[in-house]
């Protein structure tokens, strides 16, 4: 009986946490990853809730690159943590949010451009982007005050009476390309790492919705995630809907007044009832709503969803796009004001800050999320490799 | 006074509160587990089986009540109650709109039980999902709910329910269910009623129980030794499957099981054969085997298979025993290499391989090799080799309390009118031996709502008796 005893040392071992040698990895939250859903995979109980679980039963064992598509593919919506009989307490203490949060963070890290950028990640928290978001404000107030234009009611309100159109474009357009190759770069590497293969017109259709509706945040029967509790509730999927297509608006408002810059020679300030700004305006409330939502959740979230450790990311970019929004509706409330140039000066810092750290912030989530969430709608049009007995 | 006093936490008792609270009653919930570990084995429930004439959501084709009842005839070998049964399966066909609007939401069959869309509706998240959903919805309803709450005894008068004990505390309630679980988590009662066998051996002190630490029994024994309540069924019968040796002691629920046996051979301590691994689907056998293995020396089984099955079973939890030949696969799992290359090398050449094909009773074979494998016979030849120790595994027991269509417990054949049995406590009625997958849920809940809707009305009886 001394090999079965042996081996039950070795399955307790696993099933509290440190893997047996064959399938340790070389690091400790994807090989997390890889021992609970080794325990999911016998269980599946779990199938219905999202796209990870299907895409677990078509695996067998989980390297570091199964760990690391399904962790992008996770929303963290945690309703299997709720539902699942071996969360702690537990021995086998399995918590997948948790876990896929650790990995996700990690890949975020490892495919970040230029590599050694990845440890912005770990560090990005809220003092930071606020600190990050001041400093520049401050930077352009004492460019402003130079001119003598930092307090005072511009002519027709004209931004570019403050920092001349030339000056913003210099400003803002390279930090904002670095910002898209930096992240192109590491999703496209995270892309390699386990190519699908060719996306047919029906996945891509499917994984565009699937983003656009944010599909896996209604708990696969439509009543939403897991938040403070076991109960379910459509607010988080609603304020990230409402933060997802404000910042969309935003940036068609910028769009088309980059346009109308540009193709027409229209130049800003444009009247109240112009496309940029009625885009602008409904995408600021719209972003404002929904951060302050997304924060509030966030706060009251499940001690156990997630991982604690990246809280810091996810309020520094909530605050950021918050500041952002709510710095440009101060603007066009502030209009013909004298402390117009000085708010120009905060949402502008804001605006820039959130550029500057966006390839290595929270921001990345909705990149990566959307690569995994691509790749999932082409293997499952893929013949599974496995022949389950009683299927 | 309080109108139900509901002692248990899982599905039936659950059920129960529901019931006599959407009767306009007030209802306490006594549970013994604390908050985290609520809900007794329904927590590692996964679907209820169910009788459909036609498909139903997410249950395709029918599934007709005489065909249920065939299938409960034939696991139970005759030991039931066609009455209560019939009762059961009835339930189960009505049942699932209820628990819709108290928050479960069904599934399709999960992959890799693909048998089970005819009969069984699975629960989304599985069976914790369901607690949840429940918990939640009698905590709307206004019902008291106590954790950490066991009760010791209850004081009964006459056979009526007078109070219940928990904590020092006395409880009094007009009427009261019983739905607190099995004993299966008692182990010196389970080695008191499987006794030692003709090897000297006390078999139960090597049974895992895959569900709750918190069915030991304490209320089901006062109930039988000192109340004298109607008795009902065998204290050795109980759910019991084969599961993976290295399971923990409690708690190991559905992903300790092995389900590759009928892909191979099954092999005791002596490293022999000692059923027919492939006698029929395996989820029709797998409640089978934890008694088979029970009654191995040792209470231990061995699982073998080839390369050839890798892929066609669910993925064991654990990691199984692997080598690249057979002798060194006997040596890992410490069996006597001869009798297992003896065993072995008879199964192999006894393999009359026809056509293989798992989700069919297929025409592999063995000739002249006793016990046969009667399907999905195929030579195990092809390294890497397998094995995965095995041992009897207990989910539930069937020794209860006598009831009758009313859920009522029974003194000297006379029904209490006052106190009620629903779940683990009452199942032996119907599962006098065998299982069949999602029954258990079938009973629990068809029962917890009678017991539930029979307390509701027996508390409003005692309000117009008092009025009268």
């Amino acid at each position: 009986m001394q090999t079965l005893e042996a081996l039950t040392r070795e399955a307790a071992e696993l099933a509290q946490g440190r893997p047996a040698p064959h399938q340790r990895l070389a690091d400790a939250e994807e090989a997390e990853v890889a021992r609970v859903l080794q325990i999911c995979n016998a269980c599946r109980y779990c199938e219905g809730f999202c796209a990870v679980f299907p895409a677990m039963t078509r695996r067998l064992q989980f390297d570091k690159t199964d760990v690391h598509f399904l962790a992008n593919l996770c929303h963290q919506c945690g309703a299997c943590l709720h539902a699942c009989q071996y969360a702690p307490p537990h021995e086998f203490g399995v918590n997948v949010p948790r876990a896929m949060a650790q990995v996700r963070v990690r890949t975020y890290v490892e495919h970040a451009w230029p590599a050694p950028l990845g440890r912005l990640y770990q560090r990005n928290g809220l003092a930071l982007a606020l600190a990050l978001a001041a400093g520049l404000a401050l930077f352009l107030m004492l460019a402003a005050a130079r001119t003598g234009s930092l307090w005072g009611a511009p002519p027709e309100g004209s931004f570019y009476a403050i920092f001349p159109h030339g000056t913003m474009v210099s400003l803002f357009a390279p930090v904002f390309l670095f910002a898209v190759l930096a992240l192109a770069l590491g999703v496209r590497q995270f892309w390699r790492e386990s190519p699908p293969g060719p996306a047919s017109a029906p996945a891509l259709a499917e994984a565009t919705q699937n983003v656009l509706s944010l599909r896996y945040l209604d708990g696969g029967h439509g009543q939403g995630c897991n938040n403070a509790d076991d109960a379910f509730t459509l607010a988080r999927r609603r304020f990230h809907h409402f933060t997802f297509y404000g910042f969309m608006l935003c940036f068609a408002a910028t769009s088309v007044a980059t346009l109308y810059h540009y193709l027409l020679g229209w130049t800003a300030p444009y009247g109240p009832t112009s496309l940029p700004k009625l885009l602008g305006t409904t995408g600021g409330v719209s972003l404002m709503v929904g951060t302050a939502g997304l924060w509030w959740l966030n706060r009251r979230r499940h001690p156990l969803q997630g991982d604690p450790a990246q809280r810091p990311m996810d309020h520094a970019f909530i605050a950021l796009l918050f500041l952002v929004a709510s710095s440009g509706l101060a603007l066009m409330l502030l209009k013909g004001t004298p402390a117009l140039a000085l708010t120009l000066c905060i949402h502008l810092g804001a605006v820039m800050a959130l550029f500057a750290t966006m390839p290595y912030s929270k921001f990345a989530h909705g990149v990566y999320r959307g690569a995994a969430l691509l790749k999932w709608s082409i293997e499952k049009r893929a013949p599974s490799k496995l022949q389950l007995g009683d299927d | 006074m309080l109108d139900v006093l509901v002692i248990g936490g899982g599905n039936a008792a659950l059920c129960a509160a529901l019931m006599a609270a959407e009767a306009g009653c007030s209802v306490r919930l006594l549970e013994a587990a604390p908050r985290e570990w609520r809900g007794g084995n329904s927590q590692h429930t996964r679907n209820l089986r169910c009788m459909h004439d036609a498909p139903q959501d997410v249950l395709v084709d029918a599934y007709p009540e005489e065909e249920f009842w065939q299938d409960l005839l034939k696991v139970t070998g005759g030991r039931t109650n066609e009455a209560l049964a019939r009762l059961v399966i009835r339930a189960s066909g009505t049942c699932r709109p209820w628990m819709r609007k108290h928050g479960v939401h069904f599934q399709p069959s999960l992959s890799g039980a693909l048998h089970t869309a005819r009969t069984n509706a699975f629960f989304m998240g599985g069976g914790k999902a369901l607690v949840n959903a429940f918990y939640r919805s009698a905590q709307g309803l206004g019902v008291r709910i106590d954790y950490e709450a066991p009760v010791e005894r209850v004081e009964l008068r006459d056979g009526r329910f007078v109070a219940a004990w928990s904590r020092g505390e006395r409880i009094e309630a007009k009427t009261c269910v019983l739905a607190a679980g099995g004993f299966e988590s008692n182990r010196e009662w389970l080695s008191e009623a499987w006794g030692t066998n003709e090897r000297g051996e006390r078999p139960a002190e090597n049974f895992l129980i895959r569900g709750t630490r918190f069915n030991t029994g304490v209320l089901l024994r006062h109930m039988l030794d000192d109340h004298g309540a109607d008795r009902i069924g065998d204290a050795t019968q109980a759910h019991m499957v084969a599961i993976d040796a290295r399971a923990p002691l409690y708690d190991g629920g559905i992903c300790t099981r092995i389900d590759c046996v009928s892909l191979g051979v099954v092999l005791n301590r002596e490293a022999r054969r000692f059923y027919d691994e492939g006698e029929d689907f395996w989820p029709k056998r797998y409640a089978i085997w934890g008694r088979l293995v029970a009654q191995q020396p040792g209470q231990i089984g061995y699982s073998i298979i080839d390369a050839k099955a890798i892929g066609r079973f669910m993925p064991p939890v654990f990691p199984g025993t692997r080598a690249d030949s057979l002798p060194e696969l006997a040596r890992l799992l410490g069996l006597d290499e001869t009798t297992f290359m003896d065993t072995l090398n008879q199964y192999n050449a006894a393999c009359r391989v026809g056509r293989f094909d798992h989700t069919a009773l297929d025409d592999c074979h063995t000739e002249g090799l006793s016990p046969p494998k009667t399907h999905w016979a195929r030579p195990i030849d092809t390294p890497p080799f397998f094995g995965y120790a095995v041992k009897p595994g207990v989910t539930f027991t069937y020794l209860g309390l006598k009831t009758d269509e009313t859920a009522a417990v029974h003194f000297g054949g006379q029904p209490s009118p006052n106190l009620f049995v629903a779940g683990e406590m009452m199942a032996g009625n119907v599962l006098g031996q065998g299982y069949t997958a999602g029954v258990g849920m079938s009973i629990g809940t068809a029962f917890g709502r009678i017991a539930g809707t029979q307390a509701a009305a027996a508390a409003q009886r005692e309000v117009s008796h008092a009025n009268a």
